[in-house]
């Protein structure tokens, strides 16, 4: 069997120190300076980053059913040019991903295209309608082994089944990574309410909304001893709650998107809808409040809800227009820009957030673990120097639905190596079927051996 | 002018000039020939994504008064329920050369959209868009309340220190929205008067005293008390208890009508729901200025299609 080797030298790893890794087949062999470089494909990084993989908790990959908007193949090359190695496919999928069928099916879709690992998330409800249970068990039991379970676009409101769900879950230690959305309160909502949702003339979404349902679902989950996730917190008062209930000991973890960490409500006023998303955008109030929590730990994670759409469903007047930003090829440099430049956060922090604890949260193995001989291949380099305006060019997906294009951004994801293999490198997303063949390659090796 | 879009940020100097240019609009609408040549080989496209007749038809006068072509499209629905896109439809009506759009829509900044799309190059006006604004039902408001108070010598007058309340839906009211930012331009005082849950819930930055009893309100003898229509659909949707309660709260009844005193002006932009935010007497009395901001409306409309398409063009 011929083992690839590749030799990245000068890196900065998370801890700031600086050391070249030699990866060998899909495993960290060696982390140290001057390495041997014989017979080693070389990475120069000097000044730059090493991250282990970025692990996103929160996509939306539209495959099945949506291909107009992404499919496996084209979320994963977004993923793999934002530095992101693993992604959670959400369940919003047609048909919805609520039975083993159709999360084994994500499972291969992604193991075929092989730019990232595609870990499905189960639906909680048949169809997210709400009303009865999926077959949580035997999308645990599956292929896809799926341990995240997510109705996210519809939150579980009735407060019976949401600690059904909960209770049901621990049999196999899963979690509900819930989209807290009080519906009654947001019946027709348009964007976040206060004084400008007001003067637009554009249905309030109200934080209470969101925070009612955080409130609920903490006592819900201390009440019976179960793991609660909360998907895109957006408001200082769910980080207010949040912080209550893991200063009360509640097993509850939060994740933050980046648009919620850099942007605000005041974008909302030319009626532009990229920038209509849900939840809405917020205060700069919410803003700050998000970055505290992330910095302090309120917020264990960042996560994109990457969430692409064809050109026609954002093209249009702000009511008809479809909620959802992409954001894989954007993610860590928002990040930088919102919570690094500002002093919250250092790279080991981003390590964490991005990484780390997002494979722990979903219990994916694998992914997120540290820079060290012995650990898997799983690797980003990132430039934080570079800066540039950020255009269509960056967007590797097939949404070009970005809320940042011409807006000047830091940083740059110089590489992405996924099971020791770039599939992303200098820029440039490489290319399908030499990302493939390697795939069937080392997976039939893997049988083989 | 390159569009109307909403009456917030429209500057003082602008809002009367469009008030002066209709009083000679009026004029012509005395004379018995009702017309003039200004827009001869323009045209107008009335875009009426929700039924308004009265407004539809305001328009449409307007522009024929000043000789333009007038296509009526009426594309009820969204974009979404009906099948084609705004854009579909703004890039048809930019091929059939049409020169200005007056758009009624039920998505709050669909003008706004449309005006800075580049689908078409056409000057938009926003004939009412969802619970955003309504501009030129609160230019006809205001030049009904100048000719009220200032009568032949209007022209180049604002509403200063005139006191104007406004009753009812807010919340939902476009013409709400523009009227407080036109009055406030104009040097009126505003109070909004409405059950709580019939205003914004954060009402930061409006030039408005805000209250919540009629009572009050009429006893504070205001010189113009204008009363908003309450929609059907917010009679079961939790607003208020019914419309009884909501009449003996919040309706002009003939009793706050005689404490109103003479002198003062009640509006109404119709169309009325007698009976509950609005009596009959009220409706009726030598007060109400309701036919007369009909009648205004015309000729604010003439006014501002005859600003946007008369000469060079603004570029955008």
């Amino acid at each position: 069997m011929r083992e690839t080797k590749t030799l990245i030298t000068a890196a900065t790893l998370p801890d700031g120190t600086r050391a070249d890794i030699l990866i060998c087949g899909d495993t960290i062999e060696q982390v140290g300076a001057g390495l041997s470089a014989d017979g080693a494909r070389t990475i120069d990084a000097d000044g730059l980053i090493a991250l282990p993989g970025l692990v996103d908790l929160h996509t939306h990959l539209r495959e099945p059913g949506y291909e107009q908007s992404e499919t496996v193949l084209t979320g994963t090359q977004a993923a793999a040019a934002g530095g992101f190695t693993a992604v959670f496919a959400m369940a919003n999928t047609s048909p919805v991903a609520d039975t083993a069928g159709v999360v084994e099916q994500e499972l291969s879709l992604g193991e075929s295209a092989g730019y990232a690992t595609v870990q499905p998330i189960g639906a909680v409800t048949v169809g997210l309608a709400g009303e009865r249970l999926a077959e949580l068990g035997a999308m645990a039991a599956s292929r896809a082994r799926v341990r995240v379970f997510s109705d996210d676009g519809h939150c579980v409101s009735d407060p019976l089944l949401m600690r059904r769900a909960l209770e049901y879950v621990k049999a196999f230690d899963g979690v509900i990574a819930q989209h807290a959305q009080e519906p009654r309160l947001t019946e027709g909502a348009q964007m976040n309410e206060g004084a400008l949702s007001g003067r637009l003339g554009l249905a309030g979404w109200p934080a209470v909304a969101e925070e009612s349902i955080i409130a609920r679902d903490v006592l819900l989950a201390e009440h019976v001893g179960s793991r609660l996730h909360v998907c895109h917190v957006s408001t200082a008062g769910s980080v207010d709650v949040i912080r209550w209930a893991k200063a009360r000991g509640i097993p509850v973890t939060a994740e933050v998107t980046p648009h919620h960490l850099l942007l605000t409500e005041d974008l909302v006023a030319g009626y532009d809808a990229r920038y209509k998303v849900n939840p809405p955008l917020r205060r700069a109030e919410d803003v700050e409040a998000l970055r505290d929590a992330l910095a302090d730990g309120t917020i264990d994670i960042v996560a994109t809800d990457h969430a692409p759409h064809p050109v026609e469903a954002k093209d249009c007047e702000w009511d008809a227009a479809a909620n959802g930003m992409v954001g894989l090829e954007s993610a860590l440099s928002i990040v930088h820009a919102a919570v690094v430049e500002t002093g919250r956060l250092g790279w080991a922090d981003v390590a964490r957030v991005m990484s780390a604890t997002p494979a722990r949260i979903g219990q994916l193995s694998g992914h997120g673990t540290p820079i060290e001989p012995g650990q898997p291949a799983e690797l980003t380099l990132y430039d934080p120097a570079a800066r540039h305006a950020f255009g269509r060019a960056d967007l590797k997906g097939m949404g070009v639905n970005s809320p940042y294009l011409g807006m000047d951004l830091p940083g740059r994801v110089v590489a992405t190596i996924h099971r020791g293999y770039p599939t992303m490198l200098d820029g440039t997303v490489r290319d399908a079927a030499e990302i493939a063949a390697f795939t069937a390659t080392t997976t039939k090796e893997a049988v083989n051996g | 002018m390159r569009h109307l879009l909403t009456t917030r940020g429209l500057d003082r100097d602008a809002a009367i000039g469009i008030l002066d240019v209709a009083e000679d609009m009026a004029d012509v609408s005395t004379r018995e020939v009702k017309k003039l040549p200004a827009l001869r080989g323009k045209t107008v496209v009335n875009l009426f994504y929700e039924d308004s007749t009265r407004t539809r038809i305001s328009f449409e006068a307007a522009a024929k008064r000043l000789s333009a072509d007038v296509i009526n499209f009426s594309a009820k629905g969204s974009s979404v329920s009906k099948g084609e896109s705004l854009k579909d439809t703004a890039q048809t009506l930019a091929a059939m050369g049409a020169d200005a759009v007056v758009m009624r829509h039920p998505a709050s900044g669909a003008p706004h959209t449309l005006a800075g799309s580049g689908w078409i190059d056409a000057g938009i006006v926003n004939a009412g868009d969802g619970t955003h604004e309504h501009p030129t039902q609160a230019l006809l408001d205001a030049f009904t309340m100048r000719k009220r108070r200032h009568g032949e010598a209007s022209r180049g007058r604002g509403l200063d220190g005139l006191r104007v309340t406004i009753v009812g839906d807010v919340l939902h009211s476009r013409v709400a929205r523009s009227n407080v930012w036109l009055l406030n331009t104009l040097g009126a005082e505003v109070t909004l008067v409405a059950p709580p849950t019939l205003l914004p819930v954060d009402l930061t930055g409006w030039p408005a005293t805000i209250g919540y009893d009629l009572d009050a309100a009429v006893d504070e003898k205001p010189d113009v008390m204008m009363m908003l229509r309450i929609q059907q659909e917010r009679m079961h949707a939790a607003f208020f208890p019914n419309a009884r309660e909501y009449t003996r709260r919040w309706g002009l009844s003939q009793e706050r009508l005689g404490r109103l005193g003479t002198g003062n002006i009640v509006m109404h932009p119709g169309p009325m729901n007698r009976g509950l935010e609005i009596s009959a007497a009220a409706a009726d009395s030598p007060s109400s200025t309701v036919r007369e901001q009909v009648a205004s409306g015309v000729s604010v409309r003439m006014a501002v299609l005859y600003l946007l398409l008369s000469g060079d063009r603004e570029a955008n």
